[in-house]
Protein backbone atom coordinates (compact mmCIF):
# COMPACT_ATOMS: atom_id res chain seq x y z
CA UNK A 1 0.00 0.00 0.00
CA UNK A 2 1.20 3.46 -0.91
CA UNK A 3 2.36 5.49 2.10
CA UNK A 4 1.04 8.98 2.75
CA UNK A 5 3.93 11.37 2.23
CA UNK A 6 5.31 13.90 4.70
CA UNK A 7 7.00 16.69 2.76
CA UNK A 8 8.95 19.53 4.39
CA UNK A 9 8.99 22.63 2.22
CA UNK A 10 12.06 24.84 2.03
CA UNK A 11 11.40 28.35 0.76
CA UNK A 12 14.75 29.66 -0.40
CA UNK A 13 15.75 33.30 -0.60
CA UNK A 14 19.35 34.48 -1.09
CA UNK A 15 20.61 30.95 -0.37
CA UNK A 16 18.82 30.73 2.99
CA UNK A 17 15.67 28.90 3.98
CA UNK A 18 13.03 31.37 5.14
CA UNK A 19 9.45 31.10 6.32
CA UNK A 20 6.80 33.78 6.63
CA UNK A 21 3.13 34.20 7.44
CA UNK A 22 0.67 34.68 4.57
CA UNK A 23 3.76 34.82 2.31
CA UNK A 24 5.14 37.84 4.28
CA UNK A 25 7.31 38.59 7.38
CA UNK A 26 10.08 36.14 6.53
CA UNK A 27 12.14 34.48 9.26
CA UNK A 28 15.47 32.69 8.72
CA UNK A 29 15.36 28.90 9.08
CA UNK A 30 18.85 27.83 8.05
CA UNK A 31 21.03 26.56 5.24
CA UNK A 32 19.07 24.76 2.48
CA UNK A 33 21.60 21.98 1.85
CA UNK A 34 22.09 21.24 5.57
CA UNK A 35 18.39 21.36 6.30
CA UNK A 36 17.61 19.17 3.28
CA UNK A 37 20.16 16.56 4.34
CA UNK A 38 18.82 16.62 7.90
CA UNK A 39 15.26 16.01 6.72
CA UNK A 40 16.45 13.23 4.46
CA UNK A 41 18.20 11.55 7.44
CA UNK A 42 15.15 12.12 9.66
CA UNK A 43 12.92 10.15 7.30
CA UNK A 44 11.15 12.83 5.24
CA UNK A 45 9.51 11.21 2.21
CA UNK A 46 10.27 14.02 -0.18
CA UNK A 47 11.36 17.66 -0.16
CA UNK A 48 10.18 20.76 -1.95
CA UNK A 49 12.54 23.67 -2.62
CA UNK A 50 10.88 26.90 -3.71
CA UNK A 51 13.02 29.73 -4.98
CA UNK A 52 10.96 32.62 -3.68
CA UNK A 53 13.31 35.25 -5.10
CA UNK A 54 12.93 33.83 -8.60
CA UNK A 55 14.87 36.51 -10.44
CA UNK A 56 17.19 36.01 -13.39
CA UNK A 57 20.16 36.19 -11.06
CA UNK A 58 18.71 33.68 -8.61
CA UNK A 59 18.12 31.23 -11.51
CA UNK A 60 21.81 30.31 -11.59
CA UNK A 61 21.98 30.12 -7.80
CA UNK A 62 19.08 27.68 -7.65
CA UNK A 63 20.69 25.36 -10.22
CA UNK A 64 23.86 25.33 -8.11
CA UNK A 65 21.78 24.68 -5.02
CA UNK A 66 20.01 21.76 -6.72
CA UNK A 67 23.38 20.25 -7.64
CA UNK A 68 24.59 20.53 -4.04
CA UNK A 69 21.38 19.12 -2.61
CA UNK A 70 21.54 16.20 -5.04
CA UNK A 71 24.99 15.29 -3.74
CA UNK A 72 23.69 15.05 -0.19
CA UNK A 73 20.04 14.06 -0.38
CA UNK A 74 18.93 10.60 -1.49
CA UNK A 75 15.20 11.14 -1.43
CA UNK A 76 13.18 12.82 -4.19
CA UNK A 77 12.88 16.56 -4.30
CA UNK A 78 10.85 19.03 -6.29
CA UNK A 79 12.12 22.45 -7.32
CA UNK A 80 9.95 25.43 -8.14
CA UNK A 81 9.90 29.20 -8.32
CA UNK A 82 10.04 31.31 -11.46
CA UNK A 83 10.30 28.40 -13.91
CA UNK A 84 9.07 29.50 -17.32
CA UNK A 85 10.35 27.11 -19.98
CA UNK A 86 10.95 23.39 -20.59
CA UNK A 87 14.65 24.18 -21.02
CA UNK A 88 14.79 25.54 -17.46
CA UNK A 89 12.96 22.42 -16.27
CA UNK A 90 15.39 20.22 -18.13
CA UNK A 91 18.34 21.94 -16.48
CA UNK A 92 16.88 21.41 -12.99
CA UNK A 93 15.98 17.78 -13.65
CA UNK A 94 19.43 17.06 -15.02
CA UNK A 95 20.96 18.78 -12.00
CA UNK A 96 19.25 16.26 -9.74
CA UNK A 97 15.66 17.36 -9.08
CA UNK A 98 13.05 14.61 -9.42
CA UNK A 99 10.18 16.95 -10.26
CA UNK A 100 9.68 20.59 -11.16
CA UNK A 101 6.78 22.76 -10.11
CA UNK A 102 5.28 25.58 -12.10
CA UNK A 103 2.80 28.19 -11.01
CA UNK A 104 2.61 31.62 -12.70
CA UNK A 105 4.10 30.42 -15.99
CA UNK A 106 1.43 27.71 -16.34
CA UNK A 107 -1.32 30.31 -15.86
CA UNK A 108 0.26 32.57 -18.49
CA UNK A 109 1.00 29.68 -20.86
CA UNK A 110 -1.02 26.54 -20.02
CA UNK A 111 0.58 24.73 -22.95
CA UNK A 112 3.78 24.61 -20.88
CA UNK A 113 2.25 21.75 -18.87
CA UNK A 114 1.61 19.73 -22.03
CA UNK A 115 5.05 20.38 -23.47
CA UNK A 116 6.68 19.38 -20.19
CA UNK A 117 4.62 16.20 -19.81
CA UNK A 118 5.44 15.02 -23.32
CA UNK A 119 9.12 15.49 -22.76
CA UNK A 120 9.60 14.46 -19.13
CA UNK A 121 6.46 12.40 -18.47
CA UNK A 122 3.60 13.84 -16.37
CA UNK A 123 5.07 12.38 -13.14
CA UNK A 124 7.72 15.13 -13.34
CA UNK A 125 5.30 18.01 -13.66
CA UNK A 126 3.88 19.56 -10.50
CA UNK A 127 1.28 22.29 -10.83
CA UNK A 128 1.60 24.63 -7.84
CA UNK A 129 -1.58 26.54 -7.04
CA UNK A 130 -1.74 29.41 -4.55
CA UNK A 131 -5.40 29.93 -3.69
CA UNK A 132 -7.45 32.07 -1.35
CA UNK A 133 -11.12 32.20 -0.61
CA UNK A 134 -12.89 34.49 -3.05
CA UNK A 135 -14.34 37.66 -1.53
CA UNK A 136 -17.01 37.84 -4.23
CA UNK A 137 -18.06 34.23 -3.91
CA UNK A 138 -17.14 32.71 -0.52
CA UNK A 139 -17.92 29.17 -1.73
CA UNK A 140 -15.04 29.38 -4.18
CA UNK A 141 -11.31 29.95 -4.18
CA UNK A 142 -9.43 32.18 -6.59
CA UNK A 143 -5.86 31.60 -7.60
CA UNK A 144 -3.11 34.17 -7.20
CA UNK A 145 0.07 34.35 -9.23
CA UNK A 146 3.51 35.95 -8.86
CA UNK A 147 4.15 34.52 -5.39
CA UNK A 148 0.63 35.33 -4.31
CA UNK A 149 0.91 39.02 -5.07
CA UNK A 150 -1.47 39.09 -8.02
CA UNK A 151 -5.03 37.78 -7.70
CA UNK A 152 -6.78 36.39 -10.78
CA UNK A 153 -10.39 35.50 -11.58
CA UNK A 154 -9.46 31.87 -12.14
CA UNK A 155 -11.27 29.35 -9.96
CA UNK A 156 -8.80 27.08 -8.13
CA UNK A 157 -10.79 23.85 -8.51
CA UNK A 158 -11.40 24.41 -12.23
CA UNK A 159 -7.75 25.29 -12.77
CA UNK A 160 -6.62 22.10 -11.01
CA UNK A 161 -8.89 20.02 -13.27
CA UNK A 162 -7.63 21.82 -16.37
CA UNK A 163 -4.04 21.43 -15.22
CA UNK A 164 -4.51 17.67 -14.90
CA UNK A 165 -5.90 17.45 -18.46
CA UNK A 166 -3.02 19.52 -19.80
CA UNK A 167 -0.34 17.27 -18.31
CA UNK A 168 0.26 18.03 -14.63
CA UNK A 169 1.06 14.89 -12.64
CA UNK A 170 0.54 16.37 -9.21
CA UNK A 171 -1.06 19.40 -7.57
CA UNK A 172 0.77 21.33 -4.85
CA UNK A 173 -2.14 23.19 -3.31
CA UNK A 174 -1.33 26.08 -0.98
CA UNK A 175 -3.99 27.95 0.93
CA UNK A 176 -2.81 31.52 1.21
CA UNK A 177 -5.37 32.14 3.94
CA UNK A 178 -3.86 29.38 6.08
CA UNK A 179 -0.18 29.77 5.13
CA UNK A 180 2.10 30.23 8.13
CA UNK A 181 -0.81 30.54 10.61
CA UNK A 182 -0.37 27.04 12.11
CA UNK A 183 -4.17 27.04 12.48
CA UNK A 184 -4.76 24.03 10.24
CA UNK A 185 -4.95 23.33 6.51
CA UNK A 186 -7.87 24.64 4.47
CA UNK A 187 -9.74 21.33 4.52
CA UNK A 188 -12.61 22.48 2.29
CA UNK A 189 -10.24 23.67 -0.41
CA UNK A 190 -8.17 20.49 -0.19
CA UNK A 191 -11.27 18.32 -0.40
CA UNK A 192 -12.77 20.29 -3.30
CA UNK A 193 -9.59 19.78 -5.33
CA UNK A 194 -8.83 16.20 -4.32
CA UNK A 195 -12.44 15.17 -5.12
CA UNK A 196 -12.08 16.70 -8.59
CA UNK A 197 -8.72 15.46 -9.83
CA UNK A 198 -7.30 11.96 -10.15
CA UNK A 199 -3.65 12.98 -9.71
CA UNK A 200 -2.05 13.26 -6.25
CA UNK A 201 -2.77 16.40 -4.23
CA UNK A 202 -0.28 17.80 -1.73
CA UNK A 203 -2.00 19.87 0.95
CA UNK A 204 -0.01 22.95 1.93
CA UNK A 205 -0.39 25.90 4.26
CA UNK A 206 -1.47 25.99 7.89
CA UNK A 207 0.02 22.90 9.56
CA UNK A 208 0.38 23.58 13.28
CA UNK A 209 -0.40 20.32 15.07
CA UNK A 210 -0.25 16.60 14.35
CA UNK A 211 -4.06 16.53 14.27
CA UNK A 212 -3.94 19.00 11.35
CA UNK A 213 -1.97 16.52 9.26
CA UNK A 214 -4.52 13.81 9.99
CA UNK A 215 -7.40 16.12 9.01
CA UNK A 216 -5.82 17.07 5.69
CA UNK A 217 -5.38 13.38 4.82
CA UNK A 218 -8.67 11.97 6.10
CA UNK A 219 -11.08 14.92 5.76
CA UNK A 220 -9.28 16.73 2.94
CA UNK A 221 -8.35 13.61 0.94
CA UNK A 222 -4.74 14.76 0.48
CA UNK A 223 -2.19 12.22 -0.80
CA UNK A 224 0.62 14.08 0.90
CA UNK A 225 1.03 16.83 3.47
CA UNK A 226 3.51 19.66 3.21
CA UNK A 227 4.73 21.72 6.12
CA UNK A 228 7.38 24.32 6.91
CA UNK A 229 7.06 26.31 10.16
CA UNK A 230 6.24 23.35 12.42
CA UNK A 231 9.21 21.37 11.32
CA UNK A 232 11.85 24.05 10.59
CA UNK A 233 11.45 25.51 14.05
CA UNK A 234 11.42 21.98 15.49
CA UNK A 235 8.00 21.77 17.04
CA UNK A 236 7.77 18.26 15.66
CA UNK A 237 10.19 15.85 14.08
CA UNK A 238 9.32 13.87 10.96
CA UNK A 239 9.38 10.72 13.06
CA UNK A 240 6.84 12.14 15.53
CA UNK A 241 4.52 13.01 12.66
CA UNK A 242 4.78 9.55 11.14
CA UNK A 243 4.34 7.73 14.44
CA UNK A 244 1.26 9.80 15.19
CA UNK A 245 -0.29 9.10 11.78
CA UNK A 246 0.61 5.40 11.95
CA UNK A 247 -1.07 5.24 15.37
CA UNK A 248 -4.24 6.57 13.75
CA UNK A 249 -4.17 3.95 11.01
CA UNK A 250 -2.64 5.93 8.15
CA UNK A 251 -0.01 4.03 6.12
CA UNK A 252 3.36 5.76 6.38
CA UNK A 253 6.95 4.83 5.56
CA UNK A 254 8.45 4.63 9.07
CA UNK B 1 33.99 0.56 -13.32
CA UNK B 2 30.25 1.14 -13.58
CA UNK B 3 29.19 3.30 -16.49
CA UNK B 4 26.01 5.34 -16.20
CA UNK B 5 24.81 5.94 -19.73
CA UNK B 6 24.66 9.64 -20.46
CA UNK B 7 21.93 10.42 -22.94
CA UNK B 8 20.89 13.85 -21.79
CA UNK B 9 17.80 13.11 -19.74
CA UNK B 10 16.92 13.75 -16.08
CA UNK B 11 18.35 11.93 -13.05
CA UNK B 12 21.62 10.73 -14.64
CA UNK B 13 23.55 12.94 -12.26
CA UNK B 14 21.59 11.72 -9.21
CA UNK B 15 22.41 8.14 -10.11
CA UNK B 16 26.13 8.98 -10.40
CA UNK B 17 26.06 10.91 -7.11
CA UNK B 18 24.56 7.91 -5.39
CA UNK B 19 27.17 5.46 -6.68
CA UNK B 20 29.92 7.88 -5.64
CA UNK B 21 28.35 8.24 -2.21
CA UNK B 22 28.55 4.47 -1.65
CA UNK B 23 32.19 4.44 -2.75
CA UNK B 24 31.84 3.00 -6.27
CA UNK B 25 34.02 3.81 -9.21
CA UNK B 26 31.48 5.31 -11.61
CA UNK B 27 31.64 7.23 -14.87
CA UNK B 28 28.95 9.12 -16.73
CA UNK B 29 29.55 8.47 -20.40
CA UNK B 30 28.05 7.93 -23.83
CA UNK B 31 31.34 6.75 -25.39
CA UNK B 32 31.14 3.27 -26.98
CA UNK B 33 34.59 2.31 -25.62
CA UNK B 34 33.50 3.13 -22.04
CA UNK B 35 30.26 1.23 -22.49
CA UNK B 36 32.03 -1.82 -23.89
CA UNK B 37 34.75 -1.72 -21.22
CA UNK B 38 32.44 -1.21 -18.21
CA UNK B 39 32.00 -3.80 -15.46
CA UNK B 40 28.32 -2.95 -15.52
CA UNK B 41 25.93 -0.49 -17.12
CA UNK B 42 23.17 1.65 -15.67
CA UNK B 43 20.46 3.07 -17.88
CA UNK B 44 18.71 5.75 -15.81
CA UNK B 45 16.00 8.07 -17.02
CA UNK B 46 13.40 10.57 -15.98
CA UNK B 47 11.59 11.29 -19.23
CA UNK B 48 8.66 10.25 -21.37
CA UNK B 49 9.33 6.91 -23.11
CA UNK B 50 9.38 8.22 -26.68
CA UNK B 51 11.63 11.14 -25.79
CA UNK B 52 14.01 8.84 -23.92
CA UNK B 53 14.25 6.31 -26.79
CA UNK B 54 14.97 9.01 -29.34
CA UNK B 55 17.54 10.62 -27.01
CA UNK B 56 19.23 7.22 -26.75
CA UNK B 57 19.48 7.06 -30.55
CA UNK B 58 22.24 4.77 -31.88
CA UNK B 59 23.29 3.88 -28.30
CA UNK B 60 20.25 1.59 -28.20
CA UNK B 61 21.86 -0.94 -30.54
CA UNK B 62 25.14 -0.85 -28.63
CA UNK B 63 23.39 -1.39 -25.27
CA UNK B 64 21.50 -4.38 -26.69
CA UNK B 65 24.68 -5.86 -28.09
CA UNK B 66 26.65 -5.38 -24.86
CA UNK B 67 23.79 -6.69 -22.69
CA UNK B 68 23.74 -9.89 -24.75
CA UNK B 69 27.39 -10.54 -23.85
CA UNK B 70 26.29 -11.03 -20.22
CA UNK B 71 27.43 -7.70 -18.81
CA UNK B 72 25.17 -6.60 -15.91
CA UNK B 73 22.70 -3.90 -16.97
CA UNK B 74 20.41 -2.02 -14.59
CA UNK B 75 17.53 0.04 -15.98
CA UNK B 76 15.89 2.58 -13.68
CA UNK B 77 12.39 4.07 -14.12
CA UNK B 78 12.03 4.90 -17.83
CA UNK B 79 15.39 3.15 -18.29
CA UNK B 80 13.69 0.06 -16.85
CA UNK B 81 10.66 0.52 -19.09
CA UNK B 82 12.93 0.74 -22.14
CA UNK B 83 14.14 -2.82 -21.47
CA UNK B 84 10.75 -4.03 -22.75
CA UNK B 85 9.40 -4.32 -26.28
CA UNK B 86 6.89 -1.50 -26.69
CA UNK B 87 5.29 1.45 -24.91
CA UNK B 88 2.07 3.37 -25.53
CA UNK B 89 3.08 6.56 -23.68
CA UNK B 90 2.14 9.49 -25.98
CA UNK B 91 2.11 7.35 -29.14
CA UNK B 92 3.57 3.94 -30.01
CA UNK B 93 7.24 3.39 -29.35
CA UNK B 94 9.62 0.47 -29.66
CA UNK B 95 11.90 -0.33 -26.74
CA UNK B 96 15.12 -2.34 -26.47
CA UNK B 97 13.24 -5.65 -26.35
CA UNK B 98 15.64 -7.27 -23.89
CA UNK B 99 12.73 -8.46 -21.74
CA UNK B 100 9.37 -9.58 -23.16
CA UNK B 101 6.47 -7.35 -22.23
CA UNK B 102 4.85 -4.02 -22.99
CA UNK B 103 4.63 -0.73 -21.16
CA UNK B 104 0.99 0.30 -20.72
CA UNK B 105 -0.99 2.86 -18.67
CA UNK B 106 -1.70 2.05 -15.02
CA UNK B 107 -5.38 1.00 -14.99
CA UNK B 108 -7.79 3.78 -13.97
CA UNK B 109 -9.74 3.68 -10.73
CA UNK B 110 -6.86 4.84 -8.56
CA UNK B 111 -4.68 7.94 -8.23
CA UNK B 112 -2.33 8.21 -11.20
CA UNK B 113 0.66 8.78 -11.29
CA UNK B 114 1.63 6.12 -8.77
CA UNK B 115 3.64 8.57 -6.73
CA UNK B 116 5.44 7.97 -3.48
CA UNK B 117 6.75 5.18 -1.25
CA UNK B 118 5.26 1.76 -1.71
CA UNK B 119 6.16 -1.62 -0.25
CA UNK B 120 7.94 -4.08 -2.50
CA UNK B 121 7.83 -7.77 -1.57
CA UNK B 122 11.40 -8.97 -1.99
CA UNK B 123 11.84 -12.52 -3.34
CA UNK B 124 14.75 -14.32 -1.68
CA UNK B 125 16.25 -15.36 -5.01
CA UNK B 126 16.82 -11.86 -6.44
CA UNK B 127 20.41 -10.86 -5.68
CA UNK B 128 19.61 -7.16 -6.09
CA UNK B 129 17.76 -7.42 -2.76
CA UNK B 130 20.36 -9.38 -0.76
CA UNK B 131 20.35 -8.42 2.90
CA UNK B 132 17.14 -6.38 2.72
CA UNK B 133 14.68 -8.78 4.31
CA UNK B 134 11.16 -9.65 3.11
CA UNK B 135 9.81 -6.25 2.14
CA UNK B 136 10.86 -2.61 1.97
CA UNK B 137 9.51 0.79 0.91
CA UNK B 138 10.82 2.27 -2.35
CA UNK B 139 10.05 5.54 -4.14
CA UNK B 140 7.92 5.33 -7.28
CA UNK B 141 6.86 8.07 -9.72
CA UNK B 142 5.20 6.77 -12.90
CA UNK B 143 1.95 6.64 -14.85
CA UNK B 144 2.84 3.66 -17.06
CA UNK B 145 4.01 0.22 -15.98
CA UNK B 146 5.43 -2.90 -17.62
CA UNK B 147 3.21 -5.91 -18.19
CA UNK B 148 5.91 -8.56 -18.05
CA UNK B 149 5.29 -11.60 -20.26
CA UNK B 150 8.80 -13.04 -20.13
CA UNK B 151 8.74 -16.46 -18.47
CA UNK B 152 12.50 -16.42 -17.86
CA UNK B 153 12.18 -13.31 -15.70
CA UNK B 154 12.06 -13.07 -11.91
CA UNK B 155 9.68 -10.37 -10.76
CA UNK B 156 9.25 -8.47 -7.48
CA UNK B 157 5.86 -6.84 -7.03
CA UNK B 158 4.31 -3.91 -5.23
CA UNK B 159 0.61 -3.62 -4.44
CA UNK B 160 -1.17 -0.71 -6.08
CA UNK B 161 -4.61 -2.28 -6.10
CA UNK B 162 -3.09 -4.91 -8.41
CA UNK B 163 0.29 -6.64 -8.53
CA UNK B 164 2.48 -4.03 -10.17
CA UNK B 165 5.93 -5.29 -11.26
CA UNK B 166 8.50 -3.21 -9.38
CA UNK B 167 11.71 -5.06 -10.29
CA UNK B 168 12.71 -7.61 -12.91
CA UNK B 169 15.74 -9.80 -13.28
CA UNK B 170 16.50 -11.86 -16.36
CA UNK B 171 20.00 -13.33 -16.14
CA UNK B 172 22.30 -10.26 -16.30
CA UNK B 173 19.48 -7.80 -17.05
CA UNK B 174 17.99 -5.94 -14.07
CA UNK B 175 15.40 -3.21 -13.91
CA UNK B 176 13.59 -1.25 -11.23
CA UNK B 177 10.44 0.78 -11.81
CA UNK B 178 11.20 2.61 -8.55
CA UNK B 179 14.13 4.98 -8.07
CA UNK B 180 16.83 3.32 -5.94
CA UNK B 181 18.85 6.55 -6.11
CA UNK B 182 15.97 8.34 -4.38
CA UNK B 183 14.89 5.59 -2.00
CA UNK B 184 17.05 6.57 0.96
CA UNK B 185 19.21 3.96 2.70
CA UNK B 186 17.26 1.04 1.24
CA UNK B 187 17.90 2.29 -2.27
CA UNK B 188 21.60 2.75 -1.55
CA UNK B 189 21.74 -0.91 -0.52
CA UNK B 190 20.17 -2.00 -3.84
CA UNK B 191 22.79 -0.04 -5.75
CA UNK B 192 25.54 -1.53 -3.56
CA UNK B 193 24.22 -4.97 -4.42
CA UNK B 194 24.28 -4.10 -8.11
CA UNK B 195 27.88 -2.88 -7.76
CA UNK B 196 28.80 -6.25 -6.17
CA UNK B 197 27.11 -8.10 -9.02
CA UNK B 198 29.22 -6.07 -11.46
CA UNK B 199 32.44 -6.82 -9.59
CA UNK B 200 31.65 -10.53 -9.69
CA UNK B 201 31.39 -10.68 -13.45
CA UNK B 202 34.39 -8.53 -14.21
CA UNK B 203 37.06 -9.15 -11.59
Amino acid sequence: MLATRIIPCLDVKDNRVVKGIHFLNLRDAGDPVELGARYSDDGADELVFLDITATIRSRKTIVELVEKVAENVFIPFTVGGGIQTVEQMDELLRSGAEKVSVNTAAVQNPNLLTEAARRFGNQCVVLAIDARRSKKNPDKWQICVKAGSEPTDIDAVEWAAKGEKLGAGEILLTSMDADGTRAGYDIELTKAVSDTVNIPVIASGGAGTLEHLYEAIIDGGADAVLMASITHFENYTIKQMKEYLAGRGIPVNL
Amino acid sequence: MIVVIDYNVGNVRSVCNTFRHIGCDVKLSCEPTDIQGAAGLVLPGVAAFGYAMSALGPLAELIKKVARTGKPLLGICVGYQMLFEKSSEYGRHTGLGLVSGNVVPIPSGRTIPHMGWNIVKLPGDMDLFSGLGDEKHFYFAHSFYAEVTDNQTKIAYTDYGFDLPATVQKANIYGTQFHPEKSGKTGLKVLKNFARICEGTNP
